[in-house]
């Protein structure tokens, strides 16, 4: 299999994720830089967090816009599975992959600690290696989190069983509209998500919660 | 058009410039003749207290600076030690408070992104940053204001760059009110073969600007730190320069890119006083001269000045000598990154800084008074009076042991900075083990089983107690920070914080902690690899605390060795490692349990026994023999216990019995050990002669002293979280 990361300027969490992908399919994957206007074809896109372009403008509007984003959405249309991690996750709102919108915390300040997570949704093409209703712990840093949609587009979600994950009980940082933590296309191969999988891949950094994500995508592709 | 160095250096010109009648003798005397303005604003800056370190020189020679482990000490944009494996780590701590209290964010933001800066100028890439923080007394009209926008300003920073915030320190006390203290540490990791210098060589070869374009922040940025504040200061807003994040992460990925290749010879930040300190410096060290076209400086701004470019201290821009010939490969790499890139000069072999502008030379003066040649100054110093003991008789009024606890609990300097530090990234980068909260944070170096350990201290009510044991204790505590995760200390830098050094008492403050900073590192083997001296922290004449930072790195070789500071599980033994006589004197219970602020001697610190402690528990952790360890500071022994109950929400039962002094006291050299049962003769095998004796066990979901003080570990939490909230919510 293929997998490609994207490299924004301003992405920083490229090489953190691509470690995991690394280790998941014994293969490291390709950085794909954003002014390019080609991309190999590829199985997995991983779209990472940062602050693309600085975040200058609205999270992700620029990254959205970018030369190789076209690509990208070409490619998901095609049947690639996409994962946009924080700032990602941002990028697929922007660009129309997925619905809605993350807006500013409710508490106006950047938040970095572990969140508890249920998985909501354990059929799309990351989360087959949880179980339904899994709580699991991933941590969350980020400024604008606070996922919101139109109360048609939520039900939506709902009803297509297009949330990926939501924040447990209590545990919400930002405000997100249901709780909303990651949400997919119905299809379920396209996912973004605001905590971060590839910090919690391992025992030495508290744990391994979030590394099922990247060895049930290779799973699922192999 | 009048040019600028048209203008007439009167007496009161030279004294806008900060520069003494006698100073400005010297400078006429070096140049031969009267300097024009330009050259005036030249000479300011690099003779300036922040860039000459004009009164704090004669003290920082006296300072350990070697070791086996040093490949780098003071004098280059950081330090650099000897990591094994060829693995370098890279350090430095700097201060930003001047800025910082005049614009809180942008201040704080532009501290962060300047340590970043010498510290990947030098090859490395920056893995971790801490920070020192300072403010006034919680309910100051102006420190909420102040602190959330440090915070913010830092997190904001950081964050964007991908570097994780790992750790640091906040206290409050009322000497801060009118001049907060920000220092910032960054610490990088590289190849020890691809280490990079400031100094250029080589006749001819091109001098380069990269980064940021030149705007009008910051001019005068040096001169305004070396002063102290008044009522006025705020005025000083536009010398505050402006922070980009995302155009330093750029930066940084462009200059790692070019270091891979051997096309530079020599790298300096453009950091304090901006080009005119980055192409001195370059071309002193290399013993060479330099010719600047300032025609060739990208600018933001139009219509500058040369005074005007030479003295801004716009952000994110370097200044590098290349091997002739290489400048086309270095621009790809740089405008494939979309930043500017700029032939700016060249070196040349008059030993002279000639700068042009508009055809006309504009400045042409001889480097080495500029970099070397401010006056050193030998000022008169009054060592701090020897302050009395304690006085036992203060405690006939004192509260019961468990209020005096949980009020200390939540006190400003024990409360969790959970608020705090929830805002800055701790994560990124995937190689924290151990981020805030704990002694010392533990960063993995990248792709390997090693970890450094990385800790701010200083107890700044100490060292205006007593000045030498102060400074004593600040280092005795970062190394025990360090050891108490079982990594081994290496090397420390320090950003050096006071008043006024024109007044003997605060000189005398500073002389102090310097002798007993340089004694602990000498007996600890944790020499100064690199650091910062701010003096002036005055405002209409109240000094600071003195407030002597230190920033230790220390190594773990197998990261799974490492311990935490809390406990794990049940029925753990407890020990405490260390003489307890139960010293009061300038401890936190004196201040917030009898709010007394007479002075009393701090406690003694004996570095023998620092020593020989600190190595005990770097065995017994190596062995595999703790379970957890955490070093006993402010609040004393019942404030670490209730620390370690906290974090697990595990209990304990205390067994043997104390007075006020046991339990507060802020003795030195001492750490709570647990253990398995299983573990325990071990320990006590181990510990020989030490002064190790067991104080408990683990259970429950209380702590408890004897059988007469019960308090929930739950109650403990809640008010140990709760005060920084509610400060913030007002």
């Amino acid at each position: 299999m293929q997998a490609s990361v994207i490299v924004f300027p301003g992405s920083n969490c490229d090489r953190d994720v691509a470690v995991c992908i690394e280790a998941a399919m014994g293969k490291a994957p390709l950085m794909a830089w954003h002014g390019d206007s080609e991309l190999p074809k590829s199985d997995l896109i991983v779209l990472p967090g940062g602050f693309s372009y600085g975040d200058y403008l609205r999270c992700g509007s620029m990254a959205a816009n970018s030369p190789i984003m076209r690509e990208v959405v070409a490619q998901a249309k095609k049947g690639a599975a996409v994962l946009g991690i924080c700032n990602g996750f941002q990028v697929l709102t922007e660009c129309g992959l997925l619905p809605g919108v993350l807006m500013q915390n409710k508490g106006l300040n950047f938040v970095c600690r572990n969140t508890r997570l249920t998985v909501t949704n354990n059929k799309t093409a990351f989360t087959a290696q949880y179980e339904a209703g899994e709580e699991i712990t991933v941590p969350v840093a980020h400024n604008e989190g606070n996922y919101f949609a139109d109360d048609d587009t939520l039900k939506r979600l709902q009803d297509e069983d297009c949330i990926a994950f939501t924040y447990a009980d209590g545990d919400n940082p930002n405000g997100a509209c249901l709780d909303i933590a990651g949400i997919c296309d119905p299809s379920g191969r396209i996912v973004g998500m605001m905590p971060h999988p590839e910090r919690r891949a391992e025992t030495a950094l508290g744990g391994e919660d979030g590394k099922r994500m990247f060895s049930g995508i290779v799973e699922a592709l192999s | 058009m009048s040019h600028i160095n048209d203008t007439e250096i009167t007496e009161a010109v030279v004294a806008e410039h900060g520069l003494t009648p006698d100073e400005y003798q010297m400078v006429c005397d070096h140049m031969g003749r009267t300097p024009n303005y330009t050259e005036l604003g030249v000479f300011s800056v690099m003779w300036s207290e922040h860039c000459s370190y004009k009164s704090s020189r004669k003290w920082l020679k006296k300072l350990p600076v070697d070791g086996p482990q040093v490949i780098q000490g003071p004098g280059e944009n950081a330090g650099v030690i000897d990591i094994g494996d060829g693995d370098a780590a890279v350090f430095k701590m700097e201060s930003h408070n001047h800025p910082s209290f005049i614009e809180p964010y942008q201040g704080a933001a532009t501290g962060v992104g300047g340590i970043m800066r010498d510290v990947f100028t030098m090859g490395a890439r920056p893995v971790a940053n801490l920070n020192a923080l300072r403010f006034g007394q919680p309910d100051h009209a102006k420190t909420r204001h102040l602190l959330a926008g440090v915070v913010s300003g830092i997190g904001g920073y950081g964050n964007c760059i991908g570097v994780p915030t790992v750790g640091g320190e906040i206290n409050f006390d009322k000497s801060y009110n009118g001049n907060i203290l920000v220092n910032a540490m960054c610490v990088g990791v590289a190849r020890t073969d691809k280490i990079f210098y400031a100094a250029a060589t080589g006749v001819g070869s091109p001098v380069v600007y990269v980064g940021s374009k030149t705007g009008r922040d910051g001019i005068h940025g040096a001169t305004m730190a070396s002063a102290e504040f008044d009522d006025a200061s705020e005025e000083k807003r536009p010398t505050v320069q402006v922070g980009d994040p995302f155009t330093e992460k750029l930066l940084l990925e462009a200059c790692q890119e070019l270091m891979a290749s051997d096309a530079i010879i020599g790298i300096q930040d453009m950091g304090a006083a901006g080009l005119t300190s980055s192409s001195v410096e370059m071309a002193d060290k290399g013993g060479v001269g330099i010719l600047l076209d300032l025609d060739k400086v990208p600018c933001r701004e139009t219509h500058m000045t040369g005074y005007e470019m030479l003295l801004s201290e716009s952000q994110e821009r370097m200044l590098m000598v290349l091997k002739p010939g290489r400048e086309p490969e270095a621009e790809t790499i740089f405008s494939r990154w979309g930043l500017d890139f700029a032939v700016i000069g060249e070196l040349t072999d008059s030993g002279r800084m000639v700068v042009t502008h508009q055809g006309q030379t504009i400045a042409d003066m001889p480097l080495g008074p500029l970099a070397d040649g401010a006056p050193e100054y030998d000022r008169p110093h009054e060592p701090t009076p020897k302050a009395a003991a304690f006085d036992q008789s203060l405690l006939n009024d004192a509260p019961d042991m468990a209020t005096a606890l949980t009020t200390l609990m939540a006190s400003s300097e024990i409360a969790s900075r959970r608020w705090v530090y929830e805002q800055y990234d701790s994560m990124v980068m995937g190689d924290t083990l151990a981020g805030p909260g704990g002694d010392a944070a533990l960063v993995r170096v990248h792709g390997t089983q090693k970890a450094l350990a990385i800790s701010t201290d200083v107890t700044p009510r100490y060292c205006f107690a007593d000045p030498v044991e102060g400074g004593k204790q600040a280092v005795a505590e970062a190394y025990r920070n360090i050891c108490a995760t079982g990594a081994t200390p290496l090397a420390i830098t320090n950003c050096l914080n006071f008043g006024n050094p024109e007044r003997p008492e605060i000189m005398g403050q500073f002389v102090g902690c310097l002798e007993g900073m340089g004694e602990a590192g000498r007996a600890l083997d944790f020499p100064v690899v690199s650091g910062n001296v701010s003096l002036y922290n005055e405002t209409n004449g109240t000094g600071i605390l003195p407030t002597p930072a230190i920033g230790g790195v220390g190594l773990l070789k197998q990261l799974d060795k490492a311990v935490g500071n809390r406990f794990t599980e049940n029925d753990l033994q407890i020990y405490l490692l260390g003489e307890t006589k139960g010293h009061l004197g300038a401890s936190l219970y004196q201040r917030d349990i009898l709010a007394n602020d007479d002075v009393f001697a701090p406690p003694p610190v004996d570095l023998q026994s620092e020593a020989a402690h600190g190595t005990f528990v770097r065995q017994a952790i190596d062995k595999g023999l703790l379970s957890a360890a955490h070093d006993i500071s402010d609040g004393g022994l019942a404030v670490a216990l209730a620390e370690m109950c906290i974090g697990h929400n595990i209990g304990a039962h205390i067994s043997v019995e104390g007075d006020i002094g046991f339990w507060f006291g802020e003795d030195q050299a001492r750490y709570v050990l647990a253990v398995t049962a299983d573990k325990a003769a071990d320990l006590e095998a181990l510990a020989d002669n030490l002064p190790l004796g067991k104080i408990g066990v683990t259970t429950g979901a209380e702590l408890k002293f004897g059988d007469t003080v019960t308090i929930s570990v739950a109650q403990l939490h809640e008010l140990n979280e709760g005060w920084f909230p509610a400060l913030m919510q007002g």
